[in-house]
């Protein structure tokens, strides 16, 4: 350790950002994520975030954690210490360290790295696995819990929670406890005996995450579709939506096997592409099961034209979008919120379809499950967007709950003793005056109730019909149906704080990084109103949240400002209220950017004020 | 454009087991051409489920895009039915029929529907064993933008208009059989006597049971040089035999020459008999089937009757071990897995 005092060492407790530089399928990964969850077991917030390549092996990836006492847990920018473990990367990781920052690094083959600002921490991993395993498999492998135990020694882990960790992750195959700790103790040792330590960086147990736990936005809507009442799960592989689907596998075989039988109480078929995922979930919904797909971006062009089948025909559909980063592939391994307008009108002719937009793990949950209320009661496709920020790392957020007492709602689907008691059964009457018709499953009764789903033109009885008035009445009513949605969607979260204060609307995943710039914008003197949207249509909150303010800005991840475009075209609103502060590089969105952006915009406005009053 | 048909019955139209009529299976009246050989089809289809005694309203009409596709208007006014988009019938009766596994799933395709766009859907139902009856409707053309040509029509066989075809038909059939459907037929609108017992064992068969049905377009594909035309297939049609129908609990009557019979038995217990015109067709060998197919096509013949059949492999709702109630029905106690689950999979996730 060399160089150590020269510098001005960064010293924090709590507050730091790591970056571990690695080789794509070098196994890597539980090691980075057994480091992040040991914060989370210690009580301190944490927000790991795996920025991986579109590869299975070889290339670079990075595994960024951010460990924060306060909370704030959007991506930050600027890495604290860096873990560098790939060659490859060298260059780029040693140069993001930030001044006063640390290194740690492989030194079975020293280097030097041109930075005397940094402190530059030397453990030969490589050498010592080399001689303390005999597997050439272990060896490399172990290389990654050597570094994790490296850093129990310099940040101060607790080392029995690694401990903890270990055996829990290998509960299943116990043999592997005794190495992995073997590897653990490899790094912190070294430590221990050749290096001084803490470093200036350290973590201390915490108690801010009560009540709290740590998932991922996918795996949390694959259980929220459990728990939705969802039996029928039909998807084609893409990232970042995959492991949504495995989500409700995983969960599914444990929790809905039939006692007696063993047999399944849900099926999940992998499609051959996105149309068939779409489609079998549209047969399954029309006959009465709770069906789901998900997808990200380059899935919804392919899906749009069942959707507005779905649309027109008004087959309830749940519809899972983790979004990417586009336009066509893109960046299948980046973030975006770039397919709101895609979703919001998806397919030909006039559709509009009800989105929601949970902010993180714990809404992903609830949204899944109420998206199939949802699609039931309004008889169309309900997309829950999310994106791969929160779709593929671990969040903290809220514990789930669930009310026993809540019982699905079906909307309306007559019985065969409700068709017993009617005269006159039409699909498509709108009895209650509210866009929404009755529904019957196939093989309900005998004699009442058939009718034929089409996606051409239809009359009230579901017949076809090429009637210019009859089909412009069947549209308007459609539009009736979208306005009796926006009172039962999700309401915006609204938080007014102070007089005259700019308004912000943000969505998604972008919620940590907007609370941690209202309180920084708070220090320098900006107030700002926040409008998180959590569904689309939008309800009257939102109009009222947006006349009260004469200058908003919409915060989003994407080039067009999308959500302001939809905003706009459905309220009629003037462009100059809304302005765009966008981020589209597919990186999370920091809260200093956004803190840049509004308060340069902020003062520019309160001079223009001032000099109006002049 | 939907007609309403009298309502009124002869007091003397004859009766199946449930006490219906041929005219209780019917449909809206056709708006297709006079003399499409799909309204036959329709008609077969109604005589099949009149002479299975089969409820209308356990049965579910699905259908793609296409002339073909409208026809499930055409008969079973019980039968909830759904007309999807072009070429995508196969993923949502896939869908629904995991959703509830008590109703007979009967799809309508044609053959731009199966054979062009739908292709890869066609192909993948098949890989899975949907339990379905899967009948396309051939007649080589695109009857509702005006007869161009699809990939079910010969090589050369001209259009209408006096065009060449320039490519390689698409046998649906022999790849089925390639694919493993469990059931494979192929027949001729014209010829209900050989269609009717076909249906019926396709009804009755547990898995994909594939018809391609020989359906003349009067108006685009029936003129001389095409050889989807009436006259054609009637010249040329060769049936592998004569396919009889038999109901469970009835016995065969006649008996065959050994080696010229085979003897089906079906999931439900009714059977299928096929008396042979040659003893070296089987049915029930995949790859002699295939090859005696090809040898009838060299010869100019188009090989129709019962091609394939293998009754005992498993269907896509066993492969994937699901419940015996269908997931539609299942109640919410069963599905959802309360507070106390997700207590514990919160203590799993802090």
């Amino acid at each position: 350790m060399h160089n150590l005092k020269k510098i001005e060492s960064i010293s924090a407790v709590n507050d730091f950002v790591i970056k571990f530089a690695n080789v794509n399928g070098s196994g890597s990964a539980s090691a980075n994520q057994m480091f992040a969850k040991a914060m989370f077991r210690m009580g301190i917030p944490v927000s790991p975030k795996n920025i991986f390549p579109s590869n299975i092996q070889g290339l670079p990836t990075w595994f960024e954690v951010r460990v924060n006492e306060n909370g704030y847990l959007g991506s930050r920018g600027g890495v604290d210490i860096a873990v560098a473990m790939n060659p490859q990367s060298y260059s780029k990781d040693v140069e993001e360290i930030s001044p006063g920052g640390f290194l740690l690094y492989d030194s079975t083959w020293k280097r030097n790295f041109n930075r005397d600002d940094i402190t530059i921490i030397e453990i030969p991993f490589t050498q010592l696995c080399v001689d303390s395993f005999k597997n050439p498999k272990q060896r490399a492998l172990f290389k990654n819990i050597a570094y994790v135990g490296a850093l129990s020694a310099l940040l101060e882990i607790e080392y029995k929670v690694l401990e903890t960790l270990i055996s829990e992750q290998f509960e299943k195959k116990p043999s592997l406890i005794e190495p992995n700790l073997k590897a653990l103790n490899l790094g912190r040792d070294y430590v221990i005996e050749n290096l001084s330590f803490p470093i200036g960086i350290t973590v201390s147990r915490s108690d801010k995450l009560e009540n709290k736990i740590l998932i991922t936005g996918n795996e949390a809507a694959g259980l929220g579709a459990v728990y939705g009442g969802a039996t029928f799960c039909s998807w084609y592989p893409i990232t970042p939506s995959t492991s949504l689907a495995e989500g409700f596998e995983k969960y599914a075989k444990k929790y809905r096997i039939e006692k007696e039988t063993g047999k399944n109480l849900f099926a999940s078929v992998q499609a051959e592409d996105e149309l068939a995922a779409i489609g079998m979930a549209i047969g399954a919904n029309w006959n009465g099961a709770r069906a789901f797909t998900a997808t990200s971006g380059p899935g919804i062009s392919l899906m749009s034209e069942f959707l507005g089948l779905a649309y027109f025909a008004e087959i309830p559909l749940v519809l899972f979008n983790v979004q990417r980063g586009g336009p066509s592939t893109g960046m299948p391994t980046r973030t975006q919120q770039s397919d709101i307008l895609a979703c919001a009108y998806a397919s030909h002719g006039d559709t509009k379809h009800i989105l929601l937009f949970p902010s993180d793990p714990k809404e992903c949950f609830d949204f899944a499950a109420k998206a199939f209320d949802l699609a039931d009661q309004l008889q169309t496709p309900v997309f829950v967007v999310s994106d791969l920020d929160m779709g593929m790392n671990d969040w903290v957020c809220d514990k789930f709950e669930w009310d026993d007492k809540y019982t699905f709602n079906k909307g309306k689907v007559l019985s065969k003793d409700d068709l017993d008691e009617m005269e006159n059964y039409g699909r498509y009457l709108d009895v209650d005056n509210d866009g929404i018709c009755y529904r019957t499953y196939p093989g309900t009764h005998p004699e009442k109730g058939a009718f034929f789903t089409r996606g051409t033109s239809h009359d009230e009885f579901a017949r076809y019909t090429e009637d210019g008035d009859i089909n412009a009445a069947t549209l308007t009513r459609l539009m009736k149906k979208f306005r009796t949605a926006s009172e039962i969607v999700p309401e915006p979260v609204i938080e007014i704080n102070g007089e005259n204060s700019c308004g912000v609307i943000f969505y998604g995943s972008t919620s940590p990084a907007i609370q941690e710039a209202k309180d920084l914008l708070k220090e320098k003197g900006i107030n700002i109103d926040l409008m998180q949207i959590r569904s689309f249509p939008f309800n009257l909150d939102v109009w009222e949240f947006i006349a009260n303010h004469d200058r908003i800005y919409v915060v989003e991840q994407n080039r067009d400002s999308q959500m302001r475009t939809l905003i706009m075209a459905e309220g009629g609103i003037s462009p100059e209220i809304l302005r765009p502060l966008v981020h589209f590089t597919g990186d999370p969105i920091q809260a200093s950017f956004i803190v840049n952006k509004i308060s340069e915009r902020e003062v520019n406005y309160k001079s223009h004020i001032n000099a109006k009053k002049r | 454009m939907t007609f309403i048909k009298p309502l009124n019955h002869h007091p003397k139209l004859e009766k199946n087991n449930l006490g219906l009529t041929r005219r209780d299976y019917e449909g809206a009246v056709s708006s297709l051409c006079a003399g499409c050989g799909h309204d036959s089809i329709s008609a077969s289809i109604i005589e099949s489920c009149f002479k299975l005694n089969i409820e209308s309203y356990k049965v579910a009409k699905l259908s793609g895009i296409g002339c073909s596709s409208k026809a499930p208007a055409y008969f079973l006014d019980q039968s909830h039915g759904f007309n999807s988009v072009h070429g995508r019938m196969p993923s949502v009766a896939t869908g629904a029929s995991c959703a509830n596994r008590d109703l007979l799933y009967l799809g309508v395709s044609g053959d731009g529907d199966s054979a062009s766009i739908g292709i890869g859907q066609f192909i993948h139902a098949i890989r899975r064993q949907v339990n379905m009856v899967y009948i396309i409707e051939n007649n080589g053309t695109y009857g509702l933008t005006k007869g161009q040509f699809s990939a079910t029509n010969d090589l050369d066989s001209k259009n209408k208009y006096g065009d060449d075809n320039l490519f390689k038909p698409i046998d649906l059939a022999t790849m089925a059989i390639q694919l493993g459907a469990t059931y494979v037929a192929r027949s001729f609108s014209g010829d209900r006597e050989q269609l009717i017992p076909l249906i019926m064992g396709a009804m009755q068969h547990k898995g994909f049971a594939l018809l391609d049905i020989i359906s003349p377009c009067v108006t685009f594909n029936n003129h001389a040089s095409s050889t989807k035309s009436y006259d054609y297939i009637r010249e040329h049609n060769e049936a592998v035999g004569k396919t009889d129908f038999v109901p469970i609990g009835e016995e065969i009557k006649t008996s065959y020459e050994e080696g010229t019979s085979v003897e089906i038995n079906l999931h439900d217990g009714s059977k299928l008999s096929l008396e042979k015109t040659d003893k070296n067709f089987d049915p029930c060998d995949a790859g002699k089937s295939l090859n005696y197919i090809r040898e009838k096509e060299k010869e100019g013949k188009v090989l129709t009757g019962l091609l394939y059949v293998d009754s005992k492999s498993k269907d896509l709702i066993e492969t994937l071990n699901m419940t015996e109630t269908p997931l539609s029905q299942l109640h919410q106690d069963l599905i959802c897995p309360g507070s106390d689950v997700l207590n514990l999979i919160n203590k799993d996730l802090s």
